[in-house]
């Protein structure tokens, strides 16, 4: 690929280091909500599960036009950051690691959920009756029989965050090496005209998505039959 | 029936001669460009639906036959280069306007009407600007920070928006406290509506001539051709004025 500049390469690399934050921090935060969402009575459950589906049907410029609007230094996240003496979130990488959880968290819940949901209460039952805590239950049984539904959540949250666009370009403001994603770049390439440039990266953004959904593909086919 | 028949005549021939034409328009002529599509359309009859982009994303809906029968660029490279390319209508070439530059803060008395605050402000503030590789009012930016010695200070600090429109939401949102933007964003009726701002002399950076061109597929559409004419006329030109473009 000898068309590939410095800047584009820093691009690749910023991406990566996104996408593999975003998933890292999404599994830690998306299995509790997973869990309760998957064995809660609560009557909030319904409400907190079509919350968390809100970004995938809401179009991405919305999303980040209020993050925006929150990140600024009247909004409510700019007011506290900058309380804390952080300054505000627009335009830093933290900012666009706080997007992509927000903007990929269904897509790590979701899965999780389900994986909860065929677990069921029985093996939790027998665990609890061989004397087990609940947390020990949760660790050392719930988890390991969930393990297909963290590969999906954890594959989807990396691609969806690699294809984040949107978001990106709305509180981003383009900056090499902190908020210059893969995305934002074909755009600017795009517009630039610099069509040769765009081509490679827009058709290396193709493979990989597609390699992504193949492994997708190949790794459920498995579960599938386990599965009584 | 004496008066009523010739003015049944006129709205014949007017319905009968009364074409359509879309417009591709750069994204900071949206607002004189509205009014003049109403004007156009009172005067003449015919009608302009317009689509507004960036000029380098209308170029690439162009090439690859998106149905403009005129594109209003915010430079006079990319018409030119439809004109090199076979797209545009050779000699149709016009400038309809010639953008300025400003300096802007949402917030009333951030910015002095001499541009001072670029050397007085606090060090680490961040300053907006359009991405000057795609946009015109982004290198004009850049080519005027430069001209005022003021280039390294700030590279570090550039927060990029993909267009003027962008770089405006990042400024009035607050989260940039300044940055250049196009004038017509900010100035209605020949004067600054809202914030603070410098506008920036023109000697600060090369002119940002906007030049419109009639595309091929629309070289006989009566719609087209009155609207590059209506574009220099008066009533246009006054519109355009308005918002605080020279011409």
């Amino acid at each position: 690929m000898p068309n590939l500049d410095p800047e584009t390469w820093q691009a690749i690399w910023l991406t990566l280091q996104l996408a593999g934050l975003t998933t890292a921090v999404l599994l830690v935060i998306a299995t509790p909500i997973a869990w309760w969402l998957a064995r809660s009575p609560s009557r909030w459950r319904g409400p907190v599960e079509a919350l968390v589906a809100l970004p995938l049907v809401l179009p991405p410029t919305v999303l980040g036009f209020y993050l925006l609007v929150s990140f600024g230094p009247h909004g409510p996240l700019g007011k506290l950051t900058s309380a804390l003496g952080l300054g505000t979130l627009a335009f830093t990488f933290t900012g666009l690691l706080i997007g992509s959880i927000i903007y990929s968290l269904p897509f790590a819940v979701q899965p999780l959920q389900r994986a909860f949901e065929a677990v069921g209460t029985r093996p939790m039952e027998v665990a609890s009756t061989l004397g087990a805590r609940p947390f020990d239950a949760f660790v050392s049984v719930a988890l390991p029989l969930a393990r297909p539904g963290f590969i999906t959540a954890a594959i989807l949250s990396f691609a969806h965050t690699v294809g984040e666009f949107g978001v990106v370009l709305m509180i981003g403001g383009n900056i090499p090496g902190r908020t210059r994603v893969v995305s934002t770049e074909i755009y600017g390439y795009v517009e630039a005209m610099q069509y040769a440039q765009a081509h490679w990266l827009a058709a290396g953004m193709v493979m990989f998505s597609f390699v992504v959904l193949l492994g997708l593909t190949l790794l459920d086919r498995p579960t599938v039959r386990i599965l009584p | 029936m004496r008066f009523f028949l010739p003015l049944l005549l006129t709205c014949l021939t007017r319905l009968a001669s009364a074409a359509e034409v879309n417009v591709a328009v750069a994204a900071n002529f949206m607002a004189p460009m509205q009014q003049i599509a109403a004007a156009f359309e009172t005067e003449t009859g015919h009608t302009a639906v317009l689509s507004f982009g960036s000029t380098g994303k209308l170029y690439a809906q162009i090439r690859n036959g998106a149905p403009f029968g005129m594109l209003l660029a915010a430079d006079s490279q990319t018409p030119a280069q439809l004109v090199t390319d076979g797209l545009a209508q050779p000699g149709t070439a016009f400038t309809y306007a010639i953008g300025r530059l400003v300096l802007w803060s949402a917030d009333s008395g951030r910015v002095d009407n001499r541009g001072a605050v670029l050397r007085t402000g606090p060090s680490q503030q961040r300053v907006a600007i359009a991405d000057p590789r795609l946009a015109p009012y982004g290198k004009a930016a850049m080519q005027t920070l430069e001209a005022l010695g003021l280039r390294a200070k700030f590279e570090p600090r550039l927060v990029m928006g993909e267009s003027v429109a962008q770089t405006f939401q990042f400024i009035s949102s607050g989260n940039a406290p300044f940055g250049f933007v196009a004038l017509s964003q900010v100035y209605t009726d020949g004067r600054i509506t809202q914030g603070s701002a410098w506008i920036v002399p023109e000697r600060l950076h090369e002119p940002l001539r906007q030049d419109a061109v009639v595309l091929l597929s629309a070289k006989s559409n009566p719609a087209a051709l009155a609207l590059a004419k209506f574009l220099r006329g008066p009533t246009a030109r006054r519109i355009i004025r308005a918002h605080g473009y020279g011409i």
